[in-house]
């Protein structure tokens, strides 16, 4: 079962955690709680028995795992991890029992189905990642839907409805126009061979053969269809607006997953579907995505600088560190494309560590106002100390993990896009200013507000839910290779 | 220690560990002190004893790598360290001066809590590694982890009070201008790998010396770029403006980080990749045009200060802007030089300010000191010998240092090196200008600070008294360096056919060395200095000295006697406006707030409340959604439910069909 199930296990396990959670009594609370740690900690062991049997000198996909579903329309059952999955795989289930821990105590309403949601949500991001079926891959990633729906829904902020609401309408656009692409990928596949697949190797073969001839050609246009639901997911410059809302009003389980998974779907699903299926589509849009990238850059570093909710300003940020990415993976050069997965991985990271560390202070004083702080460093200086860490992590000091993705992008660009690796350049600068302004406004300067100085500082529980990610950011940092030369062979294949 | 050089800085590092281990506990000042300084000794020490076993062999370069940092695609970046002639200069007095400032920090920051104590010796412990990472990479990215790790430290010790709303905003500009200049490093680094496929010095140097001539232009912008680097962290015209607001910081901070050793790292920097400079006259050139004018620019801001750090801060961007203007000529020694006896005299005078500002109860304005040489005596002296060595007073460090720069700068003009020959000479009599200016503003400081009464008041006057000896024991050793330290490294034998002497002048020169002879037009000043005739050098020493002395008088005049100050006075109020155009050191904080800080700011909240908010959510997003709604409303009206209606539409479609098809 293990050897040859591994990555079931890995992908299915949390939605059947799920299953045995629905069926328990919803108290006492605590049960669901420890369930769902236990559970989301096998996971991620399972997980590392994957990355341990995973051999990074093969580009291929690995432990493949095929069953027949629909062989009538060629649809089955189809798994695998290469080198890039794999490690987006890892950063998922590594996060979960960080999100569990983080909600120990902010969520104390409907803690059941909190759990639920965010198991089945696990189940959905691992399989969208694993995926090698279009059709597989597309019930996936409408499976993370809906368990994110209802996290920002019901355990949000005021305006949660509006937030789910507006998530949901922006995915659903993109992910409805997908749909239709993949069937006809498959259609196209039997036109011309003959038979019916979604399988994406197959796919591989036959779906770059389809006509481009300017815009409105088929090609083009299945890019765009795949394109919109990724560039909506990212989020590219400008379908952005809803990050920043869905941000601010999910609770800070919902953050750290929204920020460290579920953004990097759309890059993911950039390298991994438009890329590979449309090659031609890919070369006549990289200009625009090189485009909207930097702008995101600068854009999302501009808008970060004057926002007051510290949320709003992490959110907005992850606009900007996602417009590295997209700038890595559309100059396509193996320095470039690894930086940009392991920037992915940093984002994950460094961000997921930032909206645990605002969630901290915000479950003592109920307020993201970065006015209502100021002067905090003397009072809890240990969760000053960490706060610091991920700052200089997330505005790339070299030695951390931020810089590392960042050099990697921008040098690996520099021969293919030297123009908008200038301007990118100048996203360095302004991510200095804001994370800097910030933290100066929140934990230096005099100490103004007397409710203030009972703070307590970090405890125990959430001390552990950051070192995990504590130790990558200077693990990556200080010795990236680690985690670059498992994806290189796959990068390297994928790159052609 | 050779083979395991790694473990200098590691030392400092895990000083600095346990520092901040130490400060959560909230262990005693004894046990910090212990930690903090004892890391840094231990450092000094391995320092020397590789520096012996260094000299003891044959090798130029020791290379030592640790491991693969980075590897992607075509980019390798090694953990790795090079020991040579340059880098063993730099963190020989790194560690040396470094050590003296630690141990002067015991006796400066005893006032502080326990918890801040420890955070301070931490972040200096911090600091003392990534400097000594700077000067040890063997290639751009590790320069580059030490570069920004010095920044760091300097980010975080500017902002030590930071309840101070002042100091955190120094700390914070001290952050991001220094980020403009990181910019610029980062695309060299960029550029490098583009142009040579290497990041590594040995092999850039070895790739520019096949063929000057052939990447030219690479140099250029690489050189360039690299200097754009230099500019922010050594504080030259336009980005010196964080380095007088990091006065904020601790005073120790100030010796350490803000004059002996990270300013200086740009000058490091541009000397440790000559080649691309040697290869670009235009590169080169715009290091001297900066660093002359910053030279002379800093100066005249220095003339017109009344805090005794602002005043020290000022004359270390003129000084930096001096070693530039050396580099620029392709001094590179002598730029190095420069370097090293300004680590000496300058934390010595900084030490010094700061031993003043310990016994006159935190206060900085020289206006309300005076008369403090007969309370705190070795305070005093040291100070002396240190602005006589700033000023360029003969064979005090300064001197022999600075003079072997103008003479290089004198030159070049000489020579006309490059064909700029005409600009070299205008920076060569800026910056003998910038000397007179220099030796003013010194003895200025010196006169209002140690002579004549004291300003400040009775109760201000009980609490005078000389420093501890933890502070005035490394202002003595950093006294004595600043008289003899110049002669001892560089005696400037030339002037006594005894070439011999200049001993740094032999021991950098396979760093330094030309590139190749046979490429007439690469530019360097080490050979152009051998344009000019002993007598023109005897010339250009008296030259000098005169100004310097010069300077002196006029502040002597100025600031000493009965008629103390007003002579001062009236020339403020016969040029009132040159005068406040100086006090306000030319407003260019103001300036820079209102044509960048603000412009980007507004542009922020445009794109935040016009582009996202407005345009795009409620246009786009809203509107859609809107659209929906009409279109919706729209085709209710379609279904009435009535089957009447229906049937009328049925049969209109069929009317329509049939007149279509017919």
């Amino acid at each position: 079962m293990l050897d040859t199930s591994l990555l079931s296990l890995v992908t299915l396990l949390p939605a059947a955690g799920a299953l045995v959670l629905a069926v328990l009594p919803a108290r006492p609370a605590a049960l669901h709680r420890w369930l769902a740690l236990a559970l989301s900690l096998v996971v991620f062991i399972l997980s590392l028995a994957v990355w341990f049997r995973f051999d990074p000198d093969l580009p291929s996909f690995q432990l493949q795992e095929q069953l027949s579903w629909i062989p009538q329309y060629g649809i089955s059952y189809h798994i695998g991890v290469d080198g890039i999955s794999l490690l987006l795989v890892l950063l998922t289930t590594l996060l979960i029992p960080v999100v569990i821990l983080a909600s120990w105590s902010s969520i104390d309403a409907h803690v059941k189905g909190f759990h639920i949601s965010l198991l089945l949500l696990t189940t959905g991001m691992i399989g969208a990642f694993v995926a090698l079926d279009l059709f597989l891959f597309y019930v996936f990633w409408e499976l993370m839907l809906i368990p994110m729906y209802f996290i920002i829904g019901v355990w949000g902020g005021p305006r949660r409805i509006y937030a789910a609401v507006k998530f949901v309408l922006f995915t659903m656009v993109g992910s409805l126009l997908m749909l239709v692409a993949i069937l006809y990928l498959a259609w196209y596949h039997q036109l011309s061979t003959g038979a019916w697949s979604y399988d994406y190797l197959a796919l591989a073969a036959t779906a770059p053969r389809i006509a481009l001839a300017g815009l409105w050609s088929p090609q083009a246009l299945l890019f765009l269809a795949f394109g919109l639901a990724f560039a909506i997911k990212v989020p590219m410059f400008p379908f952005h607006t809803w990050l920043p809302d869905a941000h601010v009003e999910a609770p800070t389980g919902g953050s750290i997953i929204l920020a460290g998974v579920l953004l990097k779907l759309g890059t993911y699903g950039f390298l991994r579907f438009n890329r590979t299926l449309f090659p031609a589509a890919w070369d006549f849009f990289v200009p625009l995505i090189v485009v909207l990238a930097v702008i995101g850059i600068l854009y999302g570093a501009l808008v970060a600088m004057v926002q007051p909710d510290i949320k709003k300003l992490v959110a907005y940020s992850s606009v900007s560190h996602l417009g590295y990415v997209m700038l890595g993976l559309a100059a396509g050069t193996v320095a470039s494309t690894q930086g940009a997965i392991l920037q992915m991985v940093n984002h994950g990271l460094s961000t997921g560590a930032l909206f645990l560390l605002v969630g901290v202070v915000y479950e003592r004083r109920h307020t993201r106002m970065i006015a209502d702080y100021g002067g905090i460093a003397g009072i809890v200086p240990a969760y000053t100390g960490l706060f610091l860490l991920v700052t200089l992590s997330s505005i790339g000091l070299p030695g951390l993990n931020g810089f590392v993705g960042e050099f990697l992008i921008l040098a690996g660009s520099w021969k293919v896009f030297p123009v908008a690796v200038v301007f990118a350049g100048l996203g360095i600068i302004v991510g200095a200013v804001y994370m800097l302004w910030m933290f100066q406004r929140v934990f230096w300067n005099p100490l103004v507000h007397d409710e203030n100085r009972t703070l307590t500082d970090v405890n125990l529980r959430e001390l552990l839910a950051l070192a995990p990610l504590v130790v990558l950011i200077v693990w990556i940092g200080v010795h990236p290779t680690t985690f670059l030369s498992p994806m290189e062979a796959a990068v390297r294949s994928l790159l052609g | 220690m050779l083979g395991n050089l790694w473990l200098i800085p590691i030392l400092c590092l895990a000083g600095a560990a346990a520092n901040l281990a130490l400060g959560m506990l909230r262990a005693n000042k004894r046990l910090v002190s212990i930690v903090g300084v004892g890391s840094v000794g231990l450092a000094t020490v391995t320092t020397f004893i590789a520096l012996s076993e260094y000299l003891g062999q044959a090798r130029d370069v020791i290379r030592e790598t640790y491991f693969t940092w980075i590897a992607a695609g075509e980019f390798v970046v090694d953990a790795s360290f090079q020991l040579d002639q340059l880098s063993a200069i730099m963190i020989s007095f790194v560690t040396f001066v470094g050590f003296l400032i630690h141990v002067y920090s015991i006796g400066y920051m005893h006032g502080e809590t326990d918890r801040g104590y420890a955070r301070y010796f931490a972040y200096l412990n911090l600091f003392m590694f990534s400097m000594l990472v700077l000067v040890l990479g063997s290639n751009l990215p590790v320069l580059f982890i030490g570069w920004e790790g010095v920044g760091l430290c300097s980010y975080l010790l500017i902002g030590y009070y930071y309840e101070q709303e002042y100091c955190a905003t120094a700390g914070k500009k001290a952050f991001i201008v220094n980020r403009i200049g990181d910019f610029g490093f980062l695309l060299a680094i960029f550029a490098a790998f583009a142009a040579f496929g290497t990041s590594e010095f040995l092999g850039l140097r070895e790739a520019v010396a096949v063929d000057p001539g052939g990447v030219r232009a690479a140099a250029t912008v690489i050189g360039l770029l690299l200097f754009v680097g230099a500019i922010g962290k050594s504080a030259q015209l336009p980005l010196y403006v964080w380095l007088p607001d990091a006065m904020a910081g601790p005073t120790p901070v100030s010796a350490l980080i803000h004059a002996a050793t990270m300013v200086t790292a740009g000058v490091y920097m541009v000397a440790r990749t000559n080649f691309f400079y040697q290869a670009s006259p235009a590169a080169m050139l715009t290091v001297a045009v900066v660093g002359g004018l910053t030279a002379v620019f800093a100066a005249t801001i220095g003339l017109a200060q009344n805090d005794i750090k602002k005043v020290l801060a000022y004359s270390t961007v003129s000084q930096l802007g001096y070693m530039f203007l050396g580099a620029g000529v392709g001094a590179f020694i002598a730029a190095i030089f420069h370097v090293v006896t300004h680590a000496f005299f300058k934390a010595c005078l900084f030490l010094g300010s700061g031993s003043v500002i310990h016994a006159c109860g935190g206060e900085q304005d020289m206006r309300k000191m005076g008369g403090l040489r007969k309370h705190m005596p070795i305070t005093y002296w040291t100070f002396v010998v240190a602005t006589l060595a700033i000023a360029g007073i003969p064979l005090f460090a300064g001197f022999v240092s600075k003079d072997e720069i103008l003479a290089k700068v004198f030159a070049a003009g000489a020579v006309d090196l490059n064909h700029f020959g005409s600009l070299y000479t205008l920076l060569w009599v800026l910056a003998v200008a910038g000397a007179f200016m220099t030796a003013f503003y010194m003895f200025r400081a010196v006169y209002m600070t140690f002579h004549g009464e004291f300003r400040g008041g009775h109760e201000a006057e009980h609490h005078l008294h000389e420093s501890p000896p933890s502070m005035t024991l490394p202002l003595i050793i950093l006294g004595a360096l600043s008289v003899v330290g110049g002669i001892l490294i560089g005696f400037p034998g030339q002037l006594f056919h005894r070439p011999e002497l200049n001993r740094i002048e032999h021991f950098l020169h396979p760093v330094m060395a030309p590139l190749a002879a046979a490429h007439g037009e690469v530019a360097n000043a080490g050979q152009a200095a051998h344009g000019v005739s002993l007598p023109t050098e005897w010339v250009l020493v008296i030259t000098s000295v005169l100004v310097a002395v010069a300077g002196w008088m006029v502040a002597r005049n100025f600031y000493v006697g009965d008629q103390a100050f007003a002579p001062a006075r009236r020339l403020a109020e016969r040029f009132p406006f040159v005068h406040k155009l100086l006090l306000n050191k030319y407003w260019v904080d103001e300036l820079y707030d209102a044509v960048v800080v603000r412009p980007f700011f507004g542009l922020a909240r445009f794109s935040w409340k016009v582009v996202d908010v407005v345009i795009i959510d409620t246009v786009f997003v809203n509107g859609s959604a809107f659209a929906v709604e009409l279109t919706g409303d729209f085709l209710r009206f379609l279904q009435t439910g009535n089957v009447r209606n229906y049937a009328l539409s049925v049969a209109l479609g069929i009317l329509v069909l049939a007149v279509v098809l017919w």
